[in-house]
C-alpha cells in the first residue's frame, strides 16, 4: 500500500518532501484566482523550513493544499508534491486521511480555537492515536500523559482530563503539538504556531518545535511571518510574496545577504537590537496586490524600489542562483517542470527573483559569497542610499517624506532578528 | 456545580413570582374594571357579587388581594370558575396537562429525530441535490399553517378516504387517556404528532444545516480533519455535538411554550382537550380564574423548561460551567 511507506528505513539521500511547481488556484466570479503559483522546495529529513511571507502571501494555503485540507468546490490544485516519494497531489481523500495525523501533522495558529471546545484535551489526543493505531482507550491516554509530560505540560494527567478553555494559551499550544506528534509523524507542518502567544512562550514553544528533529527525528515546515523566528529556528528559508517564491536559501546566507528587494526591505524593517537606531525605521511602501490585481511581471515591481523595466512584462521572471555556485537556472514557462541551464554571464537576465544555492551542509559551515552575476534589481552594495521606497511610512508632521534612508547592513547579528 | 444549580433556582423562582405579579395586575387590578363582576359571570346577582367580593378580597388591599389569589391557587387550590358553575380551575388544568403533554412529547421526539437526520444529511452533502431538497422539504414544512394542515389531514383521513385500507385504522377525533388504553392512546395521537411536529422539523433542520454549515470553517472543524478522521466522524462527533448547544437552546423554548398552551391550534384542530384549548376557552368565556390559572401554569412551564435547558447547558458545554 503506496500510504504505508515504512517509517523504519528511508531512503537516507532522499528528501522528505519535494514540492514541485504547486498552483493552488480558487474559482471566483466565473474565473479562477490564482492563490499559489509555482511554489517549489525540498524538505530534508530533519530539516526545519521557514515560509515566510506577509499575510495573503499564500503559505497557509500551500501547507493546506499539501495536507490536502483545501475542499472548496472548484479550487484548482496543479503541481507536485512527492512526499517520500508519494504523490500528494491528487491523492484519494481515503488515503490522504491516513497519512493525515499519521505521517504529515500539523500545529495551527490559534490553539484557543483550535480544539473542539466541548471536549477534553485529552479526549482529543486520544481520538487521534485511536484513528490511526488501534490501541484500547486506556494505551491511548497512557501516551498522551507521557506526551504531555515530554511537551513540559505540568501535571499531565489532570491537564489531560481539562477542557481547552480551562488551559493557557502556551498550554493549549504544548497539547497541540503533543496531538500532532502522536502518531510520531514524519513531518510537522506548523502554521504560525506562535502568532496568538506571548513572546515568553513564543521562544519556549519555538524551543520545543526546535528540539522535535533530536527527540522525534521530525522535519518542521514552519510557517511564519516572523522574521525573527525564521532566523531562530530554520535550516531553510523560502520567502513567499503574493503567492511567489520570492527567494530560497539557506538562513543565514538569506539573512546576511539577502538578493531579493522584498527579503532585504523585510529584513530592513526590523529593529536593530544594537548599533545606531535609525531615526525612522524603513517600512515597505504599498500593500501587496490582491490575487486578482498581481502584477504579469514580478509581483514585487509595484513596491520595488529597484524595479527596472525588465521586471515589468509578463511572465514573471524566473528563479535564479545565486551564491558562489554561480550557475543561474531559468526556470521556462512553458514547461515549468523542467529546469534548464543559462549561461551564468548573462547579465541581461532579469533576476527579481533569486535563489540562494542550497547546500547540503548545515547552514553554519557554509559559506556563500555574493553573486557577481546579477543584472538591475539586486541591492546596492552595503552604504548606498537606498531609493524611495524603502522610506518611512508616516512623516513626521512637518517633516518631508524621508527619501533616503540607509539600508543597516545585514549583518548576521542582525540575522537574529529580535531575539524572541 | 451545585452552587451554580442553587442560584438557578432561586432565580426561576424569582422569575415566578414577577410573572404571577403581572398577571394578577394585569387581570384583576386594571382601574376601572371591577374584577368582582367579572368574575361572577354577565347577569349575577348581587348576593353573589358580595360572596366573590369577600372570597377573594376585592374590598380589601391589592397585596391582599394578590396573596389571597395565591393561596387559593397553590395552597388551597381551591379556586372555582364562576362562569363554569364553579368548577375548580385547578384539577380542570391537572386533567388538561397529560393531553398536551402527550401530544408535545410524542411531537418532539419525531421533529428532534427528523430534523437532526435532516440537517445533518444536508450539511453533509452541502450543495447537492439531496442538500436542496431537504432544505426546500424544511421551507414547505414552516410555510403550512399547523391549523390548515391539521384540517387537510382530518379532511383525508377523518372522511374522504376514511373507509380505504390506509386510514381506516384512524380513530375519531379525542383523546384516549395512555392508562387506558396504549394502542388506542397511540392511534388518536400519531397525526396530531406529525401535524405539529412539522413545522418543527422544517424550522430545526434549516437552523442544524446552517449551523453545522457555519461549523464547518471553524477551526476546530480543521484541526479534526487534519488529525485523519473520517469525514463522518468529524461531522458527528465534532460538529454535531457543538451544535447541539445551539440545538438544545432552541428546542427548549419551543418545547416549553408548547406544553405551556403553545399547541392550542393543534389541540382544537383534533379535538384534544389540552391545556391550549382550555385556555381559549377561558379567553373566549373571559374567566378569571381559569386564565390567572393557565397562564400561571404555562409561565411555570416555561420558566420550568429554562432552567432545564440551562443545566442542560452545563452539560453540553464545559464553558459554561466555569463562567459561572
Amino acid at each position: 500500500m503506496p500510504a504505508d511507506t515504512p517509517r523504519s528505513n528511508p531512503t537516507s539521500s532522499a528528501p522528505l518532501l519535494v514540492v514541485q511547481d504547486l498552483c493552488v488556484s480558487f474559482p471566483s466570479r466565473g474565473r479562477m484566482i490564482p492563490i499559489v503559483e509555482h511554489v517549489s522546495f525540498t524538505l530534508g529529513e530533519r530539516d526545519i523550513l521557514g515560509l515566510v511571507g506577509e499575510s495573503g502571501s499564500g503559505k497557509s494555503v500551500t501547507a493546506m493544499a499539501l495536507m490536502g485540507l483545501i475542499d472548496s468546490p472548484g479550487v484548482q490544485i496543479t503541481g507536485s508534491a512527492l512526499f517520500r516519494g508519494q504523490e500528494l497531489v491528487g491523492l484519494p481523500q481515503k488515503q490522504l486521511r491516513r497519512l493525515r495525523g499519521r505521517e504529515i501533522a500539523m500545529i495551527f495558529q490559534d490553539p484557543m480555537t483550535a480544539f473542539t471546545p466541548v471536549y477534553t484535551i485529552g479526549w482529543q489526543i486520544d481520538e487521534q492515536i485511536r484513528a490511526h493505531e488501534r490501541l484500547s482507550r486506556k494505551q491511548a491516554r497512557a501516551r498522551t500523559v507521557s506526551l504531555l509530560a515530554e511537551m513540559g505540560v505540568p501535571d499531565p494527567a489532570r491537564t489531560a482530563d481539562r477542557y481547552p478553555h480551562q488551559l493557557s494559551g502556551g498550554l493549549r499550544q504544548r497539547a497541540m503539538i503533543a496531538m500532532a506528534l502522536s502518531c510520531n509523524p514524519s513531518l510537522l507542518i506548523a502554521d504560525e504556531p506562535t502568532t496568538a502567544l506571548d513572546v515568553t512562550v513564543q521562544a519556549q514553544i519555538l524551543e520545543l518545535i526546535r528540539s522535535l528533529r533530536s527527540t522525534y527525528g521530525s522535519s518542521v515546515l514552519l510557517i511564519t511571518h516572523d522574521m525573527g523566528v525564521v532566523a531562530e529556528t530554520c535550516d531553510t528559508t523560502l520567502v513567499l510574496y503574493s503567492g511567489r517564491v520570492a527567494e530560497t536559501g539557506p538562513t543565514e546566507a538569506l539573512f546576511a545577504h539577502p538578493g531579493h528587494p522584498y527579503t532585504a526591505a523585510l529584513l530592513a524593517s526590523i529593529p536593530p537590537l544594537d548599533g545606531p537606531r535609525p531615526h525612522r525605521l524603513p517600512a515597505i511602501a504599498g500593500a501587496p496586490p490582491a490575487p486578482l490585481e498581481r502584477p504579469a511581471g514580478c509581483a514585487f515591481a509595484p513596491r520595488c524600489t529597484y524595479v527596472h523595466a525588465s521586471c515589468l512584462p509578463a511572465p514573471p521572471p524566473p528563479l535564479v542562483p545565486t551564491g558562489s555556485d554561480t550557475m543561474i537556472v531559468q526556470r521556462t514557462v512553458t514547461d515549468t517542470s523542467s529546469l534548464e541551464s543559462v549561461d551564468p554571464t548573462d547579465q541581461t537576465r532579469p533576476c527579481t527573483t533569486t535563489h540562494n544555492t542550497l547546500t547540503e551542509q548545515s547552514f553554519s559551515e557554509t559559506t556563500i559569497s555574493r553573486p557577481t552575476q546579477l543584472s538591475a534589481c539586486v541591492l546596492p552594495a552595503e552604504g548606498t542610499p537606498l531609493p524611495p521606497g524603502l522610506k518611512n511610512t508616516v512623516p513626521a508632521p512637518g517633516e518631508a517624506v524621508t527619501t533616503t534612508q540607509i539600508l543597516s547592513p545585514p549583518t548576521s547579528s542582525a540575522s537574529g532578528g529580535p531575539q524572541l | 456545580m451545585m452552587m451554580a444549580l442553587l442560584r438557578r433556582l432561586g432565580q426561576t423562582v424569582f422569575v415566578l413570582f414577577g410573572i404571577s405579579a403581572l398577571v394578577f395586575l394585569v387581570f384583576f387590578a386594571t382601574p376601572g374594571a371591577d374584577p368582582t363582576a367579572r368574575i361572577a359571570g354577565r347577569n349575577a346577582s348581587p348576593q353573589t357579587m358580595e360572596k366573590v367580593r369577600q372570597e377573594y378580597g376585592f374590598n380589601r388591599p391589592l397585596p391582599v388581594q394578590y396573596a389571597t389569589m395565591m393561596k387559593k391557587l397553590f395552597i388551597t387550590q381551591d379556586l372555582a370558575s364562576y362562569v363554569d358553575r364553579g368548577e375548580l380551575v385547578v384539577p380542570e388544568i391537572a386533567r388538561a396537562a397529560p393531553v398536551t403533554v402527550s401530544l408535545v412529547c410524542g411531537a418532539a421526539i419525531i421533529w428532534v429525530v427528523l430534523s437532526i437526520t435532516m440537517g445533518t444529511v444536508a450539511a453533509a452533502m452541502k450543495g447537492t441535490w439531496i442538500d436542496r431538497g431537504l432544505m426546500m422539504l424544511g421551507l414547505v414544512g414552516i410555510s403550512m399553517p399547523v391549523f390548515w394542515l391539521g384540517q387537510v389531514t382530518n379532511l383525508i383521513t377523518q372522511s374522504r378516504y376514511h373507509d380505504t385500507w390506509l386510514f381506516s385504522w384512524v380513530p375519531g377525533l379525542g383523546y384516549v387517556p395512555l392508562t387506558e388504553n396504549p394502542w388506542g392512546w397511540f392511534k388518536a395521537l400519531v397525526i396530531p404528532w406529525v401535524v405539529l411536529a412539522i413545522m418543527f422539523i422544517g424550522i430545526y433542520s434549516r437552523v442544524l444545516r446552517a449551523d453545522l454549515v457555519a461549523l464547518s470553517g471553524e477551526d476546530f472543524m480543521r484541526t479534526a480533519r487534519a488529525k485523519g478522521l473520517s469525514p463522518t466522524r468529524v461531522l458527528l462527533r465534532h460538529g454535531l455535538r457543538t451544535s447541539m448547544i445551539t440545538f438544545v437552546s432552541l428546542f427548549g423554548l419551543d418545547f416549553a411554550q408548547l406544553v405551556g398552551g403553545g399547541a392550542l391550534l393543534t389541540e382544537v384542530v383534533f379535538g384534544l382537550p389540552g391545556v391550549g384549548r382550555l385556555t381559549y376557552q377561558a379567553l373566549t368565556n373571559l374567566d378569571l380564574p381559569l386564565i390567572m390559572a393557565t397562564v400561571m401554569y404555562s409561565a411555570v412551564f416555561v420558566v420550568l423548561a429554562n432552567a432545564v435547558v440551562d443545566i442542560l447547558y452545563l452539560f453540553l458545554d464545559p464553558r459554561v460551567r466555569d463562567a459561572r
